[in-house]
């Protein structure tokens, strides 16, 4: 299958006043197209840091410091891959919101209370669809009857023109600092903002008309993570990290949303990155999960074989430690705490709490292999399935 | 269209959250007819002097104030100033007073405080730093100081204050730029390319300028207090000046009449003394309802 994004021997630290934190060590996935790949694991243990070097906006004072960030932006031809690591900042920030794009978990410092819904969304079409828009302004004028004036409608056709050869043009920037021929785009606006209204409409958001023009207080918090889930569907994403999109949200809201989700992934996205801690999310939405702990990958595996055949010790664990419904024994925990990145534990990172240790486990860190069809774990004793 | 404008909806709930408040409406209506007294002042009371509008008229040097009469309404103070063109020319001080310092110093402290807020680190601590140096120094002895090296005046006294008045509205748009720097739409116009200056003009300083804009509103009437204060101990306005601090000054031999008579001269210092009051009065009420009108938290309840 083509794959869309491949993340090889990825290092990632954080240098900090206590030291340096070695957020990522030689992180490896491979995220299929067409397919959900869900990454679970406890807080801390760098499940978002892996999601902001994918977008390369791991924030100060962390620096990506290895590895390869393999991004296949047409996932249907077989196409070389894009190092982004390797790639200017002007590349990714034309990348970002465009091919990958990501919902945030908090709606709230996400949408800027001072703009209107319909604003914001089609703000990222005007940044990274002018082409395109102005294109379609052009076809719009050329159908007679526009109800414009016919020689303004010839001067604004023109100008739209120049825009949909090249949206960056000196003569449109100058023309948006005069004062009258400032407003030249405003039809490319109007145009935007439909496109707005049509996406968070199949948002399954009610009156999209006027919602657009509310602000984000006005919305409840499930509709503002809509609204988010919008901005970042604009420009049809290849790739979609959802980054615990649905965390603090209450369970209807967030059973819409996941499954909304997963009605967009069949018609307008390749493939979804769903970053969570939630494992009834991971059973409902993915076909691939990675479960990270303390900064490494340790068990890749599809969907059913993570639930019905756990091999990493850590994995089962934290299976266990899920309530089920008619659970009669005392729910399990695991023992101790994740260890500080600083200092990590010399070997398997997971050793010190884990009840299958040997002394090896201690000494080298084990290897990450492949233990059945798709299924590859890191462990010197893992479980037999 | 214009009606469904979002910008003008929220600015019409904004109105009618603000014209609901009894206080409110008090403090607007006061401040009305201050402007409407400022506005008509060349009408109010005519100029004996057309170039030299601010001088009150005077007859006479008697210190002791006159009750009022057919040719002065509100009587005379010391030195026979006609009150009633005072209150109407000091009007026009006050508001240059008030509204001069405190728009020279929002400017002022809103970009210190948002330079110092956003950007952080070392810029932050440098100008912080300075803004304490500044406050550490007293409020009045630091205007004072000010204004004997300027020299006296009432320009000068606008610009003393406004140069000492800046520190506060620093650490209040310091202190809220510090929760909006690091939210995630911030973050993206950075991702974005954007330029500081605009992100600082777009997100940061129409999000976190509220706080400011209500103590700035606030502080109009206490400025007014500190000018007159400065009248009043001989450092503001010249002799003869239209000014309501110094027409309190002129009256302080004469708060309390002759024996037998204490009520004699309540005219010189009560009528100055009340509009005065009147003025800061209705510039707090406007404070307190503008912030109970832009406060989100306050603001839907």
């Amino acid at each position: 299958m083509a794959k869309v994004i491949e993340i090889k021997d990825v290092n990632t630290n954080f240098y900090t006043y206590e030291g340096i934190i070695k957020a990522l060590d030689s992180v490896s996935l491979t995220i299929d197209h067409g397919s959900t790949f869900g990454l679970v694991g406890e807080s801390g243990c760098g499940k978002s840091v892996t999601a902001r070097s994918i977008m390369r906006i791991v924030q100060e004072p962390g620096k990506i410091e290895s590895g390869k960030i393999l991004f296949y932006p047409d996932p249907n031809k077989n196409g070389e891959g894009v190092d982004l690591l390797q790639k200017p900042e002007s590349y990714m920030r034309d990348l970002r919101g465009d091919k990958i794009s990501m919902i945030f978990q908090e709606p709230n410092s996400a949408l800027n209370p001072i703009f209107t819904i319909g604003f914001q969304i089609s703000e990222s079409l005007l940044f990274h669809r002018k082409k395109e828009l102005c294109q379609s302004v052009v076809d719009d004028l050329g159908k007679t009857g526009n109800g414009l004036f016919i020689p303004l409608s010839a001067l604004l056709k023109k100008i739209y023109e120049i825009g949909a050869r090249n949206p960056e043009a000196l003569l449109l920037g100058l023309f948006s600092r005069i004062p009258i021929l400032k407003r030249w785009d405003r039809l490319l606006k109007k145009k935007a903002l439909n496109r707005s209204i049509e996406l968070i409409d199949d948002l399954g958001i009610p009156n999209p008309q006027e919602v657009v023009k509310l602000y984000p207080h006005n919305l409840s918090g499930g509709m503002k993570q809509r609204v988010v889930i919008a901005i970042a569907l604009a420009c049809h994403p290849v790739l979609l990290i959802a980054d615990e999109a649905t965390s603090n949200l209450d369970v209807t809201i967030q059973a819409q949303i996941l499954n909304l989700l997963k009605e967009l992934k069949k018609k307008e996205i390749s493939s979804v990155l769903l970053i969570t801690h939630d494992l009834g999310v991971v059973a409902h939405t993915c076909d691939r999960v990675g479960v990270m702990y303390a900064g490494q990958l340790c068990e890749v595996a599809d969907v059913r074989d993570i639930f019905e055949n756990p091999r990493h010790p850590y994995t089962s664990a934290l299976l266990g430690s899920v309530p089920k419904l008619l659970q009669k024994k005392t729910l399990q925990s695991i023992e101790g705490n994740v260890p500080n990145l600083v200092n990590p534990p010399e070997g398997c990172r997971f050793h010190p709490r884990c009840q299958y240790k040997t002394d090896i486990c201690s000494e080298k860190a084990p290897p990450m292999e492949e233990v059945g069809t798709n299924h590859s774990v890191a462990c010197y004793h893992h479980l037999s399935g | 269209m214009l009606n469904n404008h979002p910008k003008l909806k929220e600015l019409k709930f904004t109105a009618s959250r603000i014209f609901k408040d009894p206080s409110a409406i008090i403090g607007f209506s006061l401040i009305a007819v201050f402007i409407v007294i400022a506005i008509g002042a060349p009408y109010f009371a005519p100029p004996k002097w057309e170039s030299r509008p601010y001088i009150m008229p005077h007859k006479g040097f008697s210190r002791m104030p006159e009750p009022p009469s057919k040719e002065h309404i509100l009587g005379t103070t010391s030195g026979q100033y006609d009150i009633y063109y005072g209150i109407i020319w000091g009007t026009r001080t006050a508001f240059r007073v008030g509204l001069v310092v405190v728009g020279f110093s929002l400017v002022i402290g809103v970009a210190v405080g948002t330079i110092a807020g956003y950007f952080g680190g070392i810029v932050d601590e440098i100008i912080m730093r300075l803004v304490d140096v500044v406050l550490a120094l007293p409020y009045l002895v630091l205007v004072m100081a000010f204004i004997v090296a300027l020299g006296k005046g009432l320009d000068n006294v606008i610009l003393a204050i406004a140069v000492i008045q800046w520190r506060n509205y620093a650490r209040v748009m310091r202190a809220s730029i510090l929760t909006l720097r690091d939210l995630d739409y911030v973050h993206a116009s950075k991702l974005m390319g954007i330029s500081h200056l605009k992100i600082m003009l777009t997100h940061i300083i129409p999000n976190g300028i509220f706080p400011v804009l209500v103590i700035g509103f606030m502080d109009i009437g206490s400025i007014v207090i500190t000018a007159s204060f400065l009248s009043f101990l001989g450092l503001g306005a010249p002799l003869g000046y239209a000014d309501w601090g110094q027409m309190v000054a002129m009256a302080r031999d004469h708060i309390i009449g002759p024996p037998g008579n204490p009520m004699q001269y309540w005219h010189a210092i009560l009528i100055p003394g009340g509009v005065m009051i009147l003025f800061v009065l209705a510039w707090n009420l406007i404070g307190d309802a503008l912030r109970d009108a832009f406060d989100p938290k306050v603001r839907r309840t």
